[in-house]
């Protein structure tokens, strides 16, 4: 593990500095972008470099940021707002957690970046009230900052001031989506709305408001310093520079990871990840969460990229990366996910609120052994209608867990609903456990250990588990020294 | 706190501090904790308290404790990272029971390695 198969820009500092020094943040060239920009850049110039360096948002849609910061400097207003999404709430998501918690001035640095590039003073962090440590280190760099003349008025002696305030969320997934944290920030139900207007134009108090990723953001100090160039020269075609991975599940090296855009796969989950646990093969990985869709054993040469795993039915999302083994069953990874979706829709719009029930009962159908062939039509009809016609992202997105499975778990669906078998062995309603005669002793263990008294035998002869009352524990397997229970 | 009123007020201030941390790395031995949400709920704080009470136990006196956010090692926290006068930093993981006493014991009074080495897999951004 010693190649070097990660770059640490957004992350350059986390571990390294004391995130509740001021003076570990500048020790490391902090707040030198800021300066920069305020002495040697015009507002466009800033832009213009931002949009040279390729930077596309990390928040999930990919959205270049210069571009963006471009939309919301066009529009004249007295006020303009710089919002920091923290609002990180995917299933196995932690990096931005991570950044706000190790390099906290990182992103404050780079949201005034931001309201000196849009013409616009104020920033607001929306984070989860779930973040208590990443709130007390935010609020303790804003003061320190403030303290030091790098925030507030007169940044640095300049005609330049902003100031940064913080807005806590309840933990409502949808409120991570763009429109619906403007709502959520103005005192309302955090429930999305039609765009246009894009914040952009009009958003935070229907002023022009640019929101960006803390990911996004943290990148952003770097790229001032060592130019758009040098940025655009990382990456792919399409996505420069690097992406932050929380890898978890199945996998030896549970972690917080950076790598170029581009990284295959296989590097992340056997170079950087150091390979599945306990000999197991690889099976497939869930990225962009419950809004993305599981890349598999036939995708591990892909280069990852946002156009990548869109054309793999899945989605660069946040960056949880989530590793499955051959014992995971994909139909209820599909299940877990749209339960996940389940609960945290608005139910302002009916495809979202209605369709992702309905496709939560097909899927546990399916698990429970009573889906039938037409099941895996009509989920494949429900999922693109739902694409189709829900509001926000969370609607739209909802599906892919379920198509990206059935791209390549096909036959696992089939077995599931033709032959009533789980082939991972994980959907217990499906599961038979059974005495193979030849390898059975009669040794009893498996009898004794039977909550429910299902096995019968005598000693020395084979023993015998009734179908009907068993209730697929397991204990018996565990127990049998002889290997003569199986699970199929 | 002075103000700063300039960005070259920001260099020379960066300039100072970025002496005096050389200056710290050359003369004592520097321990960093892992002390984000991760590194504190397995146990972190209990670590720098236990090398820091060895290291009194053992009268070494020339280590200056700091804290960072997450090491990104999910696997192996609670993780530390040691630079001995003079040295690179090793990162060490799995710091459970007796392990942080092993860590002043060993490695920062004698030099000796003790398990769970990570080795850096990364390129970092400087600047
Ligand atoms: C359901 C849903 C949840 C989202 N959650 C987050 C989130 O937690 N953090 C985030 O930065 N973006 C989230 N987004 C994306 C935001 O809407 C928005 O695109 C992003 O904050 C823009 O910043 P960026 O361009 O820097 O990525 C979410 C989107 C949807 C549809
Ligand atoms: S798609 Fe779902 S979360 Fe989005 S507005 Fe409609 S109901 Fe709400
Ligand atoms: S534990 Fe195994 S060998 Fe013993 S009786 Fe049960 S099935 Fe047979
Ligand atoms: S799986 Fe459980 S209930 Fe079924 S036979 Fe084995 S021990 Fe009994
Ligand atoms: S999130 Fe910090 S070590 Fe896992």
């Amino acid at each position: 593990m010693v190649d070097k198969n990660q770059l640490r820009i957004a992350t350059r500092n986390t571990g390294f500095i004391d995130p509740e020094s001021v003076e570990s943040y500048i020790a490391v060239g902090g707040y030198q972008a800021l300066g920069k920009c305020l002495a040697e850049m015009k507002p466009a110039d800033v832009i213009d470099l931002m949009k040279n360096s390729g930077l596309r948002g990390r928040g999930g849609a990919g959205f270049p940021t210069g571009v963006k910061w471009g939309f919301a400097a066009k529009y004249a207003s007295d006020t303009k707002y710089v919002v920091c999404n923290a609002d990180e709430g995917d299933p196995g998501a932690f990096m931005d957690r991570a950044v706000l918690e190790g390099d906290p001035h990182n992103v404050l640095e780079a949201m005034a970046i931001g309201g000196y590039a849009i013409g616009g003073n104020k920033g607001t962090i929306y984070i989860r009230a779930e973040y208590p440590l990443a709130i007390a280190r935010l609020k303790l760099a804003i003061q320190q900052a403030k303290d030091m003349g790098l925030l507030g008025d007169n940044i640095m002696g300049t005609d330049f001031s902003f100031d940064i305030e913080l807005k806590y969320g309840a933990g409502a997934f949808v409120c991570g989506e763009e429109t619906a944290l403007i709502a959520s920030m103005e005192g309302n139900r955090g429930e999305p709305y039609t765009k246009p207007p894009f914040p952009a134009e009009a958003g935070y108090w229907d002023k022009p408001t640019i929101v960006n990723n803390v990911e996004t953001l943290a990148n952003i100090p770097a790229i001032i310093m060592k130019g758009a160039d040098w940025f655009s020269g990382i990456g792919t075609e399409t996505s420069k520079g690097t992406k932050v991975f929380c890898i978890c599940g199945k996998i030896n090296n549970v972690g917080l990871i950076e790598v170029p855009m581009g990284t295959s796969l296989k590097t992340v989950i056997y170079d950087v990840g150091g390979g599945i646990p306990g000999g197991k093969e690889f099976k497939a990985v869930q990225t962009g969460g419950p809004s993305g869709g599981a890349l598999t054993y036939k995708d591990l040469d892909a280069p990852i990229d946002y156009e990548n795993l869109v054309a793999r039915q899945s989605m660069m999302g946040s960056g949880g990366m989530i590793v499955m083994d051959e014992d995971d069953c994909m139909v209820s990874v599909a299940k877990f996910f749209l339960d996940f979706t389940m609960d945290e829709t608005c139910g302002k719009c009916t495809p979202c609120r209605i369709g992702s029930k309905r496709l939560y009962e097909l899927l546990d159908k399916i698990t429970i052994g009573q889906g039938t062939e037409a099941d895996l039509d009509k989920l494949r009809s429900l999922s693109d209608n739902i694409k189709d016609t829900a509001l926000c992202g969370l609607g739209q997105t909802m599906p892919n867990p379920v198509l990206s499975t059935m791209r390549v778990f096909e036959d696992e669906y089939r077995a599931h609903v033709i032959d009533k078998k789980c082939p991972a062995g994980v959907c217990a309603d499906l599961l038979e456990f059974t005495v193979v005669d030849e390898k059975c002793v009669g040794c009893t263990l498996c009898a004794r250990v039977c909550p429910v008294n299902c096995i019968s035998g005598k000693p020395k002869e084979v023993h015998v588990i009734d179908q009907a009352a068993c209730i697929k524990c397991g204990a018996c397997l565990d127990k049998c020294k002889f290997d003569a229970i199986i699970k199929q | 706190m002075a103000k700063i009123n300039s960005l070259a007020e920001l260099q020379k201030k960066r300039d100072e501090l970025q002496a005096a941390a050389a200056k710290t790395k050359n003369e004592k031995v520097i321990v960093n904790v892992s002390l984000a949400t991760c590194g504190i709920a397995s146990g972190g704080k209990e670590v720098m308290e236990a090398m820091k009470q060895e290291a009194a136990a053992l009268g070494i006196n020339n280590v200056e404790f700091t804290m960072s956010g997450c090491m990104t090692y999910c696997f192996a926290e609670p993780t530390v990272e040691i630079t001995l006068p003079g040295k690179e930093p090793v990162v060490f993981g799995y710091i459970k029971g007796d392990k942080a006493k092993e860590l002043v014991s060993k490695y920062i009074k004698s030099g000796e390695l003790v398990d769970g080495v990570i080795p850096a897999s990364y390129e970092r951004i400087v600047f």
